[in-house]
């Protein structure tokens, strides 16, 4: 695999002074001076974040509100100047952190097409080019002439839409634009990432929504708490995620450790029955933690789901050198492939100490001619 | 090369968004006024008119200077560019703040915007003081020519102000009030209303003091070139050779000083706003 990079973050550290009373006066600025006081202090919003996109990537920055995706992004598009760090783009890059940047209310739709075509780098000429084409795309034509201030909201965000896909760029910025529009707009939107991911471009999308993630991106960056937490595959990080956020949704992950832990896993298919023998070796004694067995389909589905002792009273048990988890499961999954995923988190999921997806991939094919993907479920079927 | 090729594209995207700002400023100016790009010429009429019948009028300012009425137009209208492009200018880049914080492109760009829009109005306006001139029986010398050259030291000493207290203001809103303050008693310091020889009979030196303000000698220099050859200017008044180019050197000065600023503290724009 030896695919250009496109964009590449190494080391990136960013915090943002925070006023304790409001210093926007001389009068203050003196004082403070004077006083010695610094008037402000530091919030630390991203600790030490590397990663590398490659070219045709559509990348996925996943993270809670406050996690510091939209500070990464606005990093990415030089908004924001880094405290530390590097931020290296190969090729030229056009945010849109946010649609109908420079937008007036109080200009008409066709003049706001040419302003905020401007702050794409497109000049009078190019735009009167391409003016068909982004009304036709926004479909409102019959609304050009009109100021923008008369657009219900939905107007603005297609109309917007339509000038910002028009961007030359290599790499695409887009910050949960996806969220607007409605269906058949959105189905446009859709259309026009997949034919741009096809086309070869890189796409760097930041959203909060795993479904989007899992639609479109080929690799995703979990981010929380300023920290880069896991890098990998849609799947990977989807069951992450929702491991996470599963019933607790407001408890926060704070590290993903991969301790010292070793897994090996033996699996046999033997037609009705499967059967998962995991050996799990802790170098260092973990107290009470929360093993968590998952078999999914490859589309991301959860299939199947265990875990120790997840209740708060259950019995406690502590990993070390010898644990040895063993499931048995009737076979009626439907056909198709399958993945198995064995996590290892503290009981407050406020830490993972070990991840691993895809231990085990397996395929089920049924010898019986029926419907492929119909799950096998135990049933009477009677006909008369 | 692909340096070069960079520092293009940048220099036309630039371009490209200077001129689309500038267009926009124009427009929503005006916009919902009936008489429209009219104001921009009437409403320096309107306070020549009134300056002229409280000063002129009234208080018999400049009864010996030729043309006076010609002059206190002039030198009105080039205050008011000043004003309108440092003011503007320092609050351009708060004004734009949303663009700032969205999208990354040159900073310096909405200072500019804001200082040409002003520009243009003062084209548009001396324009009509050219014509006022020629109403008034002002023969024009070839010392016209000369008038653009003025012009561009005060655009460069005003933008430089402007860079400076755009900066400024980002981080401290009192900026504004302290600029109005000073701007007002400028005003009174410089030669607009009142023609300097009438500072001269009082105090030869204090008019001499009064001229090395770059906007004094600015509009004392459009008054020699284009109404009056007897204007007193910093060249026909100061002897000095290296005292005259005080005003100049204080007006390219200004226009370094904001640049710096302006770059050092434009990087981070997009955070303090």
């Amino acid at each position: 695999m030896n695919r250009e990079v496109a964009l590449e973050v190494k080391g990136l550290f960013k915090s943002f002074r925070l006023p304790n009373e409001r210093v926007s006066g001389v009068k203050q600025a003196v004082i403070n001076l004077l006083k010695g006081v610094k008037g402000y202090s530091r919030q630390q919003v991203l600790k030490d974040v590397s990663f590398k996109i490659y070219k045709g990537d559509f990348y996925g920055i996943v993270g809670r509100n406050g996690s510091g995706k939209s500070t990464l992004l606005k990093l990415i598009s030089q908004i924001y100047v880094p405290d530390s760090g590097e931020i290296t783009v190969n090729g030229t890059l056009v945010p849109f952190i946010e649609l109908g940047v420079g937008f007036n209310p109080e200009l008409t739709g066709r003049e706001n097409v040419y302003l905020n075509g401007a702050l794409l780098g497109f000049s009078t000429i190019e735009v009167d080019e391409m003016y068909e084409e982004i009304v036709e795309f926004a479909e409102l034509e019959e609304f050009m002439e009109q100021k923008l201030k008369n657009y219900s909201s939905g107007m603005q965000v297609r109309l917007a839409f339509s000038i910002a896909i028009r961007a030359k760029s290599d790499i695409l910025v887009l910050d949960e634009v996806l969220a607007v529009g409605d269906e058949s707009f959105q189905r446009k939107c859709f259309k026009f990432f997949a034919d741009a991911r096809s086309s070869g471009k890189t796409v760097i999308l930041v959203t909060h929504s795993m479904d989007q993630v899992q639609q479109f991106c080929n690799r995703v960056l979990l981010i929380d708490k300023g920290h880069k937490t896991v890098e990998g595959s849609a799947m990977e990080i989807a069951q992450i995620y929702k491991e996470l956020n599963d019933d607790t949704a407001n408890k926060n992950i704070s590290n993903v450790e991969n301790r010292n832990i070793k897994l090996d896993v033996k699996f046999e298919n033997t037609g009705d029955k499967l059967k998962f023998d995991v050996r799990i070796n802790s170098k260092t004694e973990i107290k009470d933690p929360v093993v968590v067995f998952t078999v999914y389909r490859s589309s991301g589905e959860t299939a199947f789901r265990w875990a120790t002792n997840e209740q708060a009273d259950g019995e406690v048990i502590d990993l070390s050198e010898q644990n040895r988890l063993k499931v048995e499961l009737k076979n009626i999954l439907p056909d198709g492939e399958f993945k198995v995923q064995v996590a290892v988190r503290s009981r407050d999921k406020s830490t993972i100490y070990a991840m691993f997806s895809e231990v085990i991939q397996f395929e089920i094919v049924s010898k019986e001619i029926t419907n492929g993907t119909s799950w096998k479920i135990p049933a009477k079927c009677e006909f008369k | 090369m692909m340096e070069m090729k960079k520092a293009t594209e940048k220099y036309r995207y630039s371009m490209i968004l200077l001129k689309e700002l500038v267009k926009t400023d124009f427009k929503l100016r005006y916009q919902g006024s009936v008489l429209g790009m009219v104001w921009s010429v009437l409403k320096p009429i309107m306070m020549f008119a009134i300056m002229y019948v409280v000063f002129v009028h009234f208080l018999r300012f400049g009864a010996d200077v030729p043309h006076f009425a010609v002059a206190l137009l002039a030198g009105n209208v080039l205050w008011a560019f000043f004003t309108e492009a440092t003011g503007r200018g320092m609050q351009s880049v708060m004004e734009r703040g949303d663009l700032l914080r969205k999208i990354n492109f040159p900073k310096y760009i909405v200072v500019i915007s804001a200082t040409v829009s002003a520009l243009i109005n003062l084209t548009i306006n001396l324009t009509v003081v050219v014509i006022f001139a020629a109403i008034n029986g002002v023969s024009f010398g070839w010392g016209v020519l000369l008038l653009p050259v003025f012009i561009l030291q005060l655009y460069l000493l005003a933008l430089g102000l402007a860079f400076l207290l755009s900066a400024l203001y980002v981080k401290f809103r009192d900026v504004q009030h302290i600029w109005d303050v000073l701007l007002q008693g400028a005003f009174f310091a410089t030669p607009i209303i009142f023609p300097i020889t009438m500072i001269y009979y009082m105090s030869p030196i204090g008019a001499k003091i009064m001229l090395m303000s770059p906007v004094a000698q600015v509009i004392q220099d459009v008054r020699y070139h284009l109404i009056w050859q007897g204007t007193g200017t910093v060249w026909n008044m100061i002897e000095n050779p290296f005292i005259r180019l005080i005003p100049v050197g204080v007006s390219i000065g200004a226009f370094v000083l904001g640049m710096v600023v302006f770059r050092k503290n434009s990087k981070r724009f997009a955070e303090e706003i």
